[in-house]
């Protein structure tokens, strides 16, 4: 199955740039449904970023994130062809996990 | 806020154009056009005609901004994604899609709507893709959302920059088709008794309540959209359906004739511009 | 002009090439959790930003100018803010976004590892028009900006 996790990490000097959308509901747990019904809270919780074995950023997310996440952010270090790790585990326990490739 | 002088102004330059058409009982498409864009490329000089597929977001800097942060990685990316893989996924009796189009469905989606002289009717990408999925033995889909706007999606990407080619056969048919097109635009409706013109000929760039109104020049071709109100896609059919329910007037069921043909219209006077789908609207 | 800007042409193309191979490799969530701080669980239970900065932090933040929080006037809609915060400040160990008036002020926060920049763009849900907050941990203490989106309910769509 696809993962749910769309990289893109770009080299710039000494710098790599990293972005990722990742598809996930991001449900608060306070929205109803058609039939009146609260959707359960389904979020994720920690998205972690790995170079060479290092975590280069962690995301603590709670509900008030926007659904199907995005982030941005850049670290030092990191050329062409290396890869990054992603990897991301929600509230219920569910987790995904990718390697990209920095460009 | 729309202000009745301004507004009594704009409905007589383009019912001018309108009228000496009627007079001379001959719809006028070419006319129209060159009306319709020079209207608004006056009224917003500082803007490029491609500027105009944009919507609101070429309408207001704060917006323009939160846009450009969103299309870096854009909310319609997976739709995109999934409409790819839906449309190269072969049906039940072995034939793709591809089959059913010019060029294999690749780079066609500016040449829809189109009059089909045979049925003497207009043909939207939506009502042809559902024709060439029941011709192949598969159910049709919902013509609003999901599946419908994942494969326009990915037709309208393939099209990306490509400039809007509607044409009108020399049928008068086709006139017809493109002139209640025309009407269905400038005719009020709904307990609001607002016309599509009202919000997107006589105050584009306006606030209604807290959304700014995009211009009506080029506003079909970021379709399919994800708007941030459905937190989803949805299709030319699902605006306009939506939209009859805000006015407080009765939605058609999409694919009606009125809406095919309201939808030739507005491509057809937007002819030249580029398609810019899918896209991202608030 | 974004229509013309290389990378989004390579969205599909970029989507094969930079993705997608992350099967077989075991990753053992809990090892990974114990190489970063734990998930602050309570700092996302409280309700007021002065409550969720204490248990997040428990220490007091004072306003910088060297924190540079950006967001809209009037956010397009609620539901998808683009926020994004940066600083000139160095030894960042961390930045953290509240939006004041949401059922739980904490909507996220961000570890900064050393040789990461101290810079994050994300999208955030607001439920109404309130405070958003930016706090970056520097050198152990805390700085912040703040600054007011608009959110208004939709009207018809543009």
């Amino acid at each position: 199955m696809a993962s749910t996790i769309r990289v893109r990490a770009t080299s710039n000097g000494d710098t790599t740039e990293v972005q990722a959308l990742i598809q996930h509901p991001m449900d608060t747990g306070l929205v109803k449904d058609a039939q009146g019904q609260i959707i359960p809270a389904h979020f994720i919780q920690q998205l972690t970023f790995e170079h060479n074995g290092k975590s280069v950023f962690v995301a603590d997310w709670g509900p008030a994130v926007s659904k199907d996440p995005y982030v941005k952010f850049a670290f030092k270090g990191g050329a062409k062809g290396d890869e990054i790790k992603v990897s991301w585990v929600d509230n219920k326990g569910t987790s995904d996990a990718t390697t990209a490739k920095i460009q | 806020m729309i202000r009745l002088a301004s507004l009594a102004l704009a409905l007589a330059a383009i019912s001018i154009a309108a009228l000496s058409a009627r007079a001379a009982d001959k719809p006028d498409p070419v006319g129209d056009a060159k009306t319709f864009q020079k209207f608004f490329t006056d009224k917003f000089p500082k803007l490029k005609p491609e500027d105009f597929v944009n919507g609101p977001y070429s309408m207001n800097e704060d917006l323009h901004r939160q846009w450009e942060e969103k299309e870096q990685f854009p909310p319609y990316e997976f739709a995109l994604e999934a409409g790819k893989e839906m449309f190269s996924k072969p049906f039940k009796n072995g034939k793709t899609y591809a089959d059913c189009f010019p060029n294999g469905g690749i780079g066609i989606r500016q040449d829809y709507p189109y009059f089909d002289e045979k049925e003497g009717k207009v043909i939207t990408l939506e009502l042809a893709l559902n024709r060439c999925r029941e011709a192949n033995g598969e159910a049709p889909i919902s013509y609003v959302r999901d599946d419908m706007a994942s494969l326009t999606a990915y037709m309208a990407y393939t099209s990306r920059g490509k400039p809007m080619s509607i044409k009108i056969p020399n049928d008068p048919r086709a006139l017809e088709a493109y002139q209640k097109g025309k009407e269905y635009f400038y005719t009020r409706r709904g307990q609001l008794n607002f016309s599509c013109a009202t919000c997107h000929v006589q105050s584009p760039g306006e606030r209604i309540r807290a959304e700014i109104l995009a211009p009506a020049l080029g506003i079909l071709n970021a379709m399919p959209i994800y708007r941030s109100e459905w937190s989803g896609m949805g299709t030319t059919s699902r605006r306009f359906t939506t939209c009859n329910s805000q006015i407080r007037g009765v939605p058609l069921e999409p694919q009606s004739e009125e809406y095919r043909d309201l939808e030739y219209y507005l491509s057809y006077v937007s002819n030249g511009l580029p398609i810019s789908g899918p896209g991202a609207r608030p | 002009m974004p229509l013309s800007h290389p990378s989004r042409r390579l969205i599909l193309q970029g989507a094969g090439s930079v993705a997608l191979f992350g099967l077989g490799v075991p990753f053992a969530v809990p090892a990974l959790a114990a190489a970063n701080d734990k998930y602050p669980e309570e700092a996302f239970k409280q309700k007021s930003d002065a409550d969720a900065i204490k248990a997040l932090y428990g220490k007091p933040h004072e306003a910088s100018d060297k924190v540079k929080l950006d967001a809209p006037e009037i956010a397009e809609n609620g539901a998808v803010v683009p926020v994004s915060a940066t600083t000139t400040l160095t030894d960042v160990t961390s930045i953290a976004f509240f939006v004041s008036e949401n059922p739980n002020a904490l909507a996220a926060r961000y570890q900064i590892p050393q040789g990461t920049a101290p810079s994050v763009a994300n999208r955030l849900k607001m439920a109404k028009t309130c405070n958003v907050i930016a706090i970056v941990e520097s050198g152990g203490k805390l700085y912040s900006a703040t600054k007011e989106v608009k959110v208004t309910v939709g009207g018809c769509g543009g």
